[in-house]
């Protein structure tokens, strides 16, 4: 359990605000962020740099879950898409407040702040993006 | 003394409603009745993966999409509520980070039953007064629940709002504040306990209404002010009947108060409810219009506010956020079981 609330802990930056980072080399930008750019390898070491990305983007594809993972049961039936971001990344993220019929490829969603999942009725509450439709 | 006021609001309700009927059916009693005799008519319900925090930090970001202000600037962040996700972990940490405002700040949470985030306005006021910040962010939210079965089902519900306090760019001047406090047991909560209690017929003349008539009458008595010298008036709304009953005690018309009024549509927020009803407001507020507000807190207290709009309101980026009357239109119904399923219900300590 500890290993965990010490992994969400260091993933905040990009759970909470979508904070990717760019290679200074290709000018490729990376969401969750790199440590090294795949393409530059070492000629992006010590060039990679933080980037506040927008956390809007659209729906590239998208399945139902009908049977989710147990923290996630109470959800279902519900969306996950891949969304590709403004910025060019493509993540994976679960949608929201959109009924399922509603769903499309090419929809325009943004981020919305969202409990992910909580250990229990005595661990610690994870917190971070999903995805809406956008206004 | 220096002006201070709201630079920036913005506030979050979730989608899910669940009507005052429908609640009324599952313990055999007459929905209409029900729904008529509380001014309710629905009430919003928080999905499984909404909580005070994750309204508090939409609210904020809805306040900081209509502003330029940067972050970092907010020197501290107080959210009232009496439904804060952690027993011990401030809620106010996981709001820094989100809208980016963290390290340099002050953060505490409040707890004062459904007056907290009226409080935090008034906290964020001082430090802003005394130079000690140039912004203060203060929250009021709650994911309120109440016993299955128990007369607060109907009307325990979701949402939250969030102001921005400093001294530029004030869209709003608070001319003053002033607050009414005793020692009232209407309604409690133990510590670990789940659901709250309550002191059934003692909730009203004793508490409600005492708090907040006398803190409006020493408002406008600090003032020199009449009921007529408001175009709006926000009390806190437990239900739709009595904001309306204390409004006309006070003297203030149905007309001064329906702007503010939304518990009819979404239920009582607790900590949200004065501030929803004051965001509802500022969505339509012109320069000049002038704004009475007063909170009320079991246990007990009330806050009361009078509040000027100014010309920055014409530069606020109101549209760049959802207005009230959107979020209480964006719904989606569910059922008795949906409810009992995502509000935890079926767990019982
Ligand atoms: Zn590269």
């Amino acid at each position: 359990m500890g290993e965990a609330v010490a992994r969400f802990w260091r993933e905040i930056p990009q759970r909470y605000n979508f904070m990717g980072n760019k290679c200074g080399s290709c000018e490729r930008i990376f969401f969750p962020p790199r440590e090294a750019c795949p393409f530059c390898r070492r000629k992006s070491m010590g060039k990679m740099q933080e980037v506040q990305l927008t956390g809007k983007g659209e729906v590239v594809t998208y399945t139902i879950i009908h049977v989710g993972p147990e923290e996630f049961e109470e959800q279902v039936p519900y969306p996950i898409a891949i969304i590709k971001l403004e910025e060019g990344p493509q993540i994976t993220g679960q949608i929201v407040d959109c009924s399922i019929d509603d769903i499309h490829i090419g929809l325009k969603v943004e981020s919305t702040f969202r409990r992910i999942q909580a250990e229990g009725y005595t661990g610690a509450i994870y917190y971070g993006y999903k995805f809406k439709k956008c206004e | 003394m220096e002006e201070v006021g709201i630079v920036s609001y913005g506030a979050n309700i979730p989608r899910y409603r669940i009507k005052t009927e429908e609640i009324a059916s599952v313990w055999g009693k007459d929905g209409r009745s029900i729904s008529e005799g509380l001014g309710i008519s629905e009430k919003s319900v928080p999905s499984v993966d909404q909580d005070t925090a994750t309204i508090s930090v939409e609210a904020a970001r809805a306040a900081l999409k209509r502003c330029a202000i940067n972050p970092k600037d907010i020197g501290a962040i107080y959210i009232g509520s009496e439904s804060h996700p952690y027993a011990v972990k401030p809620t106010g940490t996981i709001v820094g980070e989100a809208i980016g405002a963290t390290p340099d700040l002050m953060v505490a949470d409040f707890e004062f039953a459904c007056k907290a985030g009226t409080a935090a306005i008034q906290t964020c006021m001082g430090l802003v007064l005394s130079g000690m910040i140039r912004y203060g962010l203060a929250i009021g939210a709650d994911t309120s629940q109440a016993a299955p079965g128990d007369a607060l089902e109907y009307s325990a519900a979701a949402g939250g709002a969030a102001f921005i306090i400093g001294k530029d760019q004030i869209v709003a001047r608070i001319n003053h504040t002033c607050s009414f406090t005793t020692d009232t047991p209407d309604f409690w909560r133990r510590a670990e306990r789940k659901y709250p209690s309550h002191g059934g017929r003692f909730t009203g003349a004793p508490a409600y209404f005492k708090h907040i008539t006398s803190c409006a009458a020493n408002m406008m008595n600090h003032m020199g002010t009449k009921p007529d010298d408001y175009d709006y008036a926000v009390f806190h709304q437990p239900n739709g009947k009595f904001p309306i009953a204390v409004a006309q005690k006070l003297g203030f018309s149905f007309e001064q108060i329906k702007q503010g009024l939304i518990v009819s549509f979404i239920g009582n927020t607790y900590s949200g409810a004065s501030p929803i009803g004051l965001s509802s407001v500022l969505d339509v507020a012109k320069p000049g219009d002038r704004i009475f507000v007063t909170s009320y807190g079991s246990g007990a207290g009330s806050d009361s506010f009078d509040l000027t709009v100014t010309d920055a309101i014409k530069d606020l980026k109101r549209k760049n956020a959802p207005s009230i009357a959107q979020m209480v239109a964006d719904k989606e119904y569910i059922s008795y079981g949906v409810y009992a399923k995502i509000t935890d219900l079926l767990y019982w300590e």
